[in-house]
């Protein structure tokens, strides 16, 4: 997966709590047996209208966001369905960093294992960022900061190996094949 | 010191353990279904990888396949997804029940019925229902496709050890009350998202009462909680449904592992990060008026008022439900009129839930504005409730009866609600466009569907069987 440490973007601010993964990304369009081409479906019942016309108060729809590379909504996002073509449309969408006050556990981890970063802040925090229009910020993984153009900065919490992953862009495949050894002895242990 | 069976399983699955990282976890038992897997495969080819324990995987086709005309797909996306587990399985040595295989069924339904799922296991899918397994005292859970590529390649897992919590259920369960209702009267009472990052075990004199079946139809709504497992500790109960199944031992190696699995239960006097407690007594039969699993109440109330709501964003929650579900606020939930019926789904499509729903059935007729199908959870569910005559007291009463599969859950077949329709289900989401774009969902327990079936609106099940009584 890439590695992310730095973006900057303006937010694009989707002000629902508990979006559910059926809604990042609804069943039609989870037959594809490829990782790829899943932005085009990104939230698509919100975003079209049964015959395909963009609906225009969406805030996808909204030019002012459109180069956005930062999504920001309310509580317990990306509940529901484990569905891993929910980041999948996300990052293939343009999205690098969700920020939420919380997500639910599984979207969590899809979003980490694709170089996406899920940020958590205060409620209160990022309700101030939903009610802003056209506010640009700067992510710093490594800081673990968020900075406004305004000046304000955020702090964030981050698993610390999970930070390692998402900064170097590792494969956890790889990485765990070197405990080959320790896998074998606990099989060993385990047959005994 | 007194240890949860979350713990102690836990613990002897640690592969390997260090500061500032997660446990390596090993995985005893990985399912496969034809959505989630394709990419992983896919992976492993990429990167000259094998299957490092294919004896330890058992797949089999669900989500997508029809549940009647099986024999020609129509949909050729569909099609080749399902083609392509198949052609995995194949290439990798993966255990697969396909299509034609009389152990198909939903992957939740027919890991229990086959004794693969057992208590003390790791159990993961890439499905969020996996949470159903934990009934056993497994530590079930569902994952993504790169997880599903990682166990397939290592047969284990990085995680965090979760919290712990405790959701006790006192009391006993009222005439007219199912398993179903305990779940959704949880997760109305504590909220969609109580159980993110915590592990649940179930316990408390109601629990102990149910059957297994009833157990999964509990934990298999964990994740509706928003946690990613839930678990019941073993008893009797759970020794007596696994044992002369295929894939449990016999005999005096049987005996062995039955008191493996009961020494597992949690002890006396360990302690949770959190434990909340609910009455069984005060559940009434519950159905959802929303479009989340938490936006639910008991069926003698109304659609509640905007009011009812003290932070502003439920209100726009509500505000938003309720016009996407065409409810106004304040119309009893009794007046609700459904168009379709759907008794299926890894929440309520087992032997016992068709029987449930059977009897409510018997000798009534479907409503003339209603079409009502039944999915059984697996073949094996299906041959059982034939044998037993169950298929013609559906049929008799003007229901189809269809082959196992997801079906009208998630709607990825044909079996689809029309947009601006409303659905009685037994299945577990209710979000938006779940069962079919614009579709609208209510979810209840098999014998209250059932009911809503014959009369063509959201009933109260303890009238209805008093007046047909």
């Amino acid at each position: 997966m890439e590695p992310i440490n730095k973006i900057k973007s303006v937010i694009t601010p989707l002000n629902q709590k508990n979006v559910d993964t059926d809604q990042i990304i609804s069943k039609e369009f989870l037959k594809r047996i490829e990782r790829t081409g899943f932005g085009q479906y990104l939230f698509y019942h919100w975003r079209f209208d049964a015959e395909g016309n963009p609906l225009c108060d969406f805030i996808l729809n909204d030019k002012r966001y459109k180069q956005s590379t930062i999504l920001v909504a309310h509580e317990n996002f990306g509940c529901g369905s484990s569905r891993e073509h929910a980041p999948w449309s996300i990052l293939d969408y343009g999205f690098r960093v969700v920020i939420a006050p919380s997500f639910a556990d599984i979207f969590y981890n899809n979003c980490m294992k694709n170089g996406i970063l899920p940020i958590k802040l205060e409620i209160g925090e990022v309700e101030t960022l939903l009610q802003k229009e056209v506010y640009s910020v700067e992510v710093n993984l490594e800081d673990q900061t968020l900075t406004g153009t305004d000046g304000v900065v955020y702090s964030f919490e981050i698993d610390p190996y999970q930070k390692k992953m998402l900064l170097n862009g590792w494969d956890e495949i790889s990485l765990t094949i070197q405990y080959e050894e320790q896998i074998s002895a606990y099989e060993q242990k385990v047959k005994a | 010191m007194a240890k949860t069976i979350i713990e102690k399983i836990w613990e002897q699955h640690i592969v390997h353990e260090e500061a500032g990282k997660p446990d390596l976890l090993y995985i005893d038992l990985h399912l496969l279904h034809e959505v989630t897997s394709p990419q992983a495969f896919e992976g492993l080819r990429l990167n000259n990888r094998k299957v490092r324990r294919p004896d330890l995987c058992y797949a089999t086709m669900d989500h997508n396949v029809p549940t009647r005309n099986r024999e020609q797909i129509k949909d050729l996306i569909a099609r080749k997804q399902i083609n392509t587990l198949q052609e995995n399985c194949e290439e990798f040595g993966i255990p697969l029940a396909n299509m034609d295989h009389p152990d198909q069924g939903i992957v939740h339904i027919i890991g229990p019925e086959l004794g693969l799922t057992q208590p003390g296991k790791t159990i993961v899918c890439g499905d969020s229902h996996t949470s159903t397994h934990g009934a056993f005292g497994a530590i079930a859970f569902g994952i993504g496709t790169s997880e599903v590529e990682h166990v397939l390649s290592t047969q284990t897992l990085w995680q965090a050890k979760p919290k712990t919590m405790e959701i006790k259920v006192t009391g006993k369960l009222g005439f007219g009350v199912a398993a179903k209702d305990i779940i959704l009267a949880i997760i109305s009472k504590f909220g969609i998202d109580m159980g993110t990052g915590y592990i649940v075990e179930y316990t408390g004199e109601a629990i102990r009462n149910l059957t297994m079946e009833e157990r999964m139809t509990i934990c298999n709504m964990s994740i509706e909680a928003g946690a990613r497992a839930g678990l019941i500790s073993p008893d009797k109960t759970t020794v007596n449904f696994l044992k002369g199944r295929e894939h449990v031992p016999t005999g005096e190696a049987f005996e062995k592992e039955a008191a493996r699995w009961l020494a597992l239960a949690t002890d006396e006097g360990a302690t949770y990060d959190k434990t909340v407690e609910i009455s069984a007594d005060e559940i009434e039969p519950f159905v959802t008026w929303g479009t989340n699993p938490s936006m639910g109440s008991g069926i003698t109330n109304q659609v509640p008022f905007k009011q009812d709501f003290s932070e502003a964003s439920d209100q726009q929650a509500h505000e938003k439900a309720l016009a996407y579900m065409g409810l106004e606020e304040g119309m009893a939930l009794t007046d609700i009129e459904i168009q379709h019926v759907f008794i299926g789904s890894c929440t309520n499509a087992r032997l016992s839930d068709l029987r449930t729903a059977a009897s409510v059935v018997e000798g009534n007729k479907v409503h003339p504005t209603v079409q009502a199908i039944v999915v059984p959870g697996s073949q094996t569910v299906k041959k059982q409730a034939e044998e037993e005559g169950l298929d013609k007291i559906f049929l008799d009463a003007g229901f189809e009866w269809r082959e196992s599969g997801c079906s009208m859950c998630l709607a990825m077949n044909d079996d689809v609600v029309p947009a601006g329709e409303r659905c009685a289900s037994t299945s577990n989401r209710n979000f938006e466009g779940r069962q079919g774009a614009g579709s609208r969902t209510h979810l209840m327990s098999p014998a209250m569907a059932a009911a809503a079936a014959i009369e063509g609106h959201l009933v109260d099940i303890r009238t209805f069987q008093l007046v047909n009584a």
